[in-house]
């Protein structure tokens, strides 16, 4: 999938309880007592997140794996 | 002789291996894989010459890199290539299939087809000690090659006018002259001092020299003369150490055909001679010991194994010309001969072993290294946790080193540590306790007894597969055993020791113990070899027999109406199954039994394979589970039978059909296939939990209440997104779970445009992400994932 095809796809989601759409915002993230800031599209009204299934399964298991080793 | 290396004790407790595990530890359990062992000819070689890497080079036309290991180990090449006696051959392993590989003759070649190139000696700043050799033969030179190389003054004397001894004598055929002339040419480089025409008793005694020289080392050849004054003391009472080749006199050691006798003439021994008369030369100078750690000096026994099975006779490549040696094709032809001995008996049988490219020596480093780690990467996390710790490898070393001991043994330290990855094994632990939870665990005596004299243990994966089986099974047993036959449906607890859970493993067991001894201690009916070997380890009081010799001795079910002899089958044996031959044994009986005919696998019994489950190796290393299942599905074209739920459902995971040993037992010879799937374990929870309501209503009379409040929630999944899902380890309960707190909480996303709604929730240490849609009271799920990040979100709610 490009670049450009993955966020039309992201695009298409929008919060359903607040009827507005996701916008890019920092997120913080935690594994294993390590904390770190992402990028994530969310809910500015109340926060709710989405996490693309591309994300989960590739980037995060690969840094989850990573502090799992630490 | 130097003593082989000394065995380390096969009683070596493993189990406090790693917990304290100070180096010396790891090297003896290193040593006893045998890999690294030198193979036959380099052993038997006096000096240790490479000839095996010498044989790949050949082989790959190398002849420059061959030379090059000649030089390195050989000070004097081109006389040996020519002269060597070969104790390399005598050893060869080929010698056993089709003749020994002509070493020498490699050599010769390695050199004839290679540059000429002079030893580039750059000695050690010099050092003070003289030392004088007695001797300008080849073990004389070596010597003095050697100390010059460490930094002495050595200083030549010889009988003769020339250097040499008795290499003069060779004909030119067997050595040309240039060739000495050649390898002499160093000492001329070195500008090694020799004084010609002087010799030993009549030019000068050995009281004389060691006024002037530190250290003596006399090699002098097999003291034609049979003088007696030689030593200036009556030859009986001279003797040399046979480590250090120290003379008893201080500073005077020997070495050459001198310590041999006449009759042994090796020209290699007396280079080796030289060798090691240097180091104890080197040695004494420098005033520590001479005989310390001189293992492996001169030939000895290796330890090394190396099949020679299968392998096809070659005889010797014969040269056209033996006047000149082998050309470079025939050479070539010759070294491709080589067996490259090395032992690999277990990394040729196991996919695991393979993978990770190396062999148990340097995975033991490995594992060592990475339970040393205090801070930084463990990138042998993977290696540990692969394992499926069946012990084949034990059974195929020839050193009884298993591999399966020393990770399950990491395992514990590194949970120990806490320094296990929390992903690797934490699915099995949540299955195994959901096993042993209320909706799957049970306990009872047969309907109508107060006691039990035997207890029918069917394991948790048996019921997960087919709740069926398990009941027809237990309506055998209660109807051909007297004396009542309970029931307990929980799981042994293997896959908390196999993880390394010390503290989960001993809470399955003292359960299991609390109801076993609350049933009277009875006799347990075991179905899977896993829970077995497990109960036989953890509670050694319990009278175990496998359900497999129960049916062998009573006969298999009359009745069932099914002509199974047109059935053909390849047996697979369980991994857990590989010391119980009984075991094995009664199963075959019962094929017989049944009219079945039964291919036997290559390796089976002792020597069988797991399935990719033991260990839980399918849960920390996936990829490598659904190789060594495509690996075992591969041996036979037949349907496979197999005697443990897990290997059934492994092997149809990948499409293979394959019956359990029950289904045959109870007349199912047709397998639908719809059964070929990945493994499912919200389908193998189900089954549990229906297995429990199942008997209670059937055996006992008694109705169970549902167990779960997100049960009310109906779900549809395509096929293949149950595919997906049950490949991704995600259950049923888990997506009923995530949609139930979406639709109570309205935390959902929207899909402008499917409408598909998307929730997460986190259950546990994982957050699952469900799409789906609703229809009417039916959520019809179309993907599903998960992560262990957690998302430290929703800061305005």
């Amino acid at each position: 999938m490009s670049d450009k095809q993955r966020n039309e796809k992201d695009s298409q989601w929008s919060c359903a309880e607040c009827g507005v759409e996701l916008t890019l915002g920092s997120v913080e993230v935690q594994y294993m007592g390590s904390r770190y800031p992402a990028d994530l599209l969310r809910c500015e009204k109340c926060g709710q997140v989405y996490v693309p299934e591309e994300l989960a399964n590739t980037k995060m298991a690969l840094i989850e794996k990573l502090l799992e080793d630490k | 002789m130097a003593s082989a290396w000394a065995l380390p004790p096969k009683s070596l407790k493993l189990s406090r291996l790693f917990f304290q595990m100070d180096q010396t530890d790891l090297r003896e359990l290193e040593a006893r894989c045998i890999q690294e062992c030198a193979p036959w000819c380099e052993a038997s070689c006096p000096i240790h010459v490479e000839a095996k890497s010498l044989c790949v080079a050949i082989a790959a036309g190398k002849f420059a890199e061959a030379a090059k290991i000649i030089r390195k180990t050989i000070p004097f090449p081109y006389i040996i290539s020519n002269v060597c006696d070969r104790p390399c051959e005598d050893s060869c392993k080929r010698g056993q299939i089709g003749g020994a590989i002509s070493i020498r003759a490699l050599e010769k070649a390695a050199l004839d087809f290679s540059p000429f190139e002079k030893a580039k000696i750059r000695p050690l700043p010099a050092r003070s000690g003289r030392v004088a050799i007695i001797g300008g033969g080849l073990s004389g030179l070596t010597a003095a090659l050697e100390l010059t190389k460490k930094g002495y003054k050595a200083v030549i004397f010889e009988a003769s006018e020339r250097l040499g001894g008795r290499l003069w004598s060779y004909p030119d055929s067997s050595l040309p002259k240039e060739n000495i002339e050649r390898d002499f040419q160093v000492i001329q480089d070195l500008a090694i001092a020799i004084e010609f025409n002087r010799s030993l008793s009549t030019d000068f005694s050995l009281n004389d020299l060691r006024c002037d020289f530190q250290a003596i080392y006399l090699a002098i050849g097999a003291n034609p003369m049979g003088d007696p004054n030689l030593f200036d003391f009556s030859p009986s009472g001279f003797s040399i150490d046979p480590i250090s080749f120290g003379a008893n006199m201080d500073g005077v050691f020997a070495g050459g055909s001198i310590r041999r006798g006449d009759l042994v003439h090796s020209p290699i021994t007396s280079i080796s001679d030289g060798k090691r008369a240097a180091t104890s030369i080197d040695r004494f100078l420098q005033g520590v010991s001479v005989t310390a750690s001189r293992e492996n000096e001169g030939p000895y026994n290796t330890r090394l194994f190396t099949s020679i099975e299968g392998i096809e006779l070659a005889a010797r490549v014969s040269m056209k010309n033996p006047a000149t040696g082998y050309p470079q094709d025939e050479a070539i032809k010759e070294a491709s001969r080589c067996l490259r001995c090395e032992c690999l008996e277990c990394v040729k049988v196991c996919e695991y072993l393979a993978t990770f490219k190396g062999y148990p020596k340097k995975y033991i480093r490995q594992i060592y290294n990475n339970l040393s780690i205090v801070m930084g990467q463990r990138h042998g996390n993977k290696l540990i946790n692969s394992c499926s710790l069946c012990g084949l490898c034990k059974e195929v070393c020839p050193e009884d080193l298993h591999m399966g001991e020393v990770c399950k043994n990491a395992r514990e330290t590194m949970v120990e540590q806490g320094k296990m990855p929390p992903s690797a094994h934490e699915f099995a632990i949540l299955d195994m306790e959901f096993s042993n939870g209320e909706e799957c665990s049970l306990l009872r005596h047969q309907p109508g007894y107060d006691k039990s004299k035997l207890v029918f243990f069917p394991g948790c994966r048996l019921g997960g597969a087919s709740p069926h089986n398990v009941e027809k099974t237990y309506e055998y047993l209660t109807q051909r055993l007297n004396d009542g036959v309970g029931l307990m449906l929980r799981c042994c607890g293997a896959p908390a020791d196999w993880a390394g859970r010390k503290d989960k493993y001993s809470e399955a067991i003292e359960a299991l113990r609390d109801n076993w001894i609350g049933m009277g201690s009875p006799t347990v009916i075991t179905a899977c070899s896993s829970c077995h070997l497990l109960l036989r380890k953890a509670i050694p009081e319990m009278s175990l027999v496998s359900l497999w010799e129960i049916i062998d001795t009573h006969g298999i079910p009359e009745n069932v109406g099914v002509d199974l002899t047109d059935v053909a089958v390849a047996l697979h044996d369980p991994c857990s199954s590989r010391n119980e031959p009984e075991v094995q044994e009664a199963v075959r009986n019962i094929l017989r039994q049944l009219g079945i005919s039964s291919e036997e696998l290559p390796l089976n019994r002792r020597f069988t394979e797991c399935c990719g489950y033991g260990g839980l190796m399918c849960f920390a290393n996936r990829e490598l589970s659904a190789n060594v299942i495509r690996t075992r599905i591969e041996y036979s074209a037949k349907d496979y039978v197999a005697y443990c739920a897990v290997c059934q459902d492994h092997f149809l995971s990948q499409g293979k059909k394959s019956f359990h040993l029950l289904d045959l037992i109870f007349g199912v010879k047709e397998l639908d296939d719809s059964l070929k799937r990945p493994v499912n374990y919200s389908l193998i929870r189900d089954r549990r939990s229906f297995l429990k309501k199942r008997l209670l209503e059937k055996f006992w009379g008694e109705t169970v209440r549902a167990f779960d409040e997100s049960e009310d929630v109906k779900l549809h999944l395509s096929p293949e997104v149950r595919d997906l899902i049950a490949d991704r380890l995600i259950l049923d309960d888990d997506l009923k779970k995530v949609i139930q707190y979406a639709e109570e909480s309205g935390r959902k996303l929207v899909n402008k445009a499917n409408g598909h709604f998307l929730a997460h929730h986190t259950l546990g240490n994982v957050t699952f992400w469900v799409e789906y849609s609703r229809d009417e009271d039916v959520f019809a799920v179309h993907n599903a994932y998960s992560h262990r990040m957690q998302i430290l979100e929703e800061p305005k709610r």
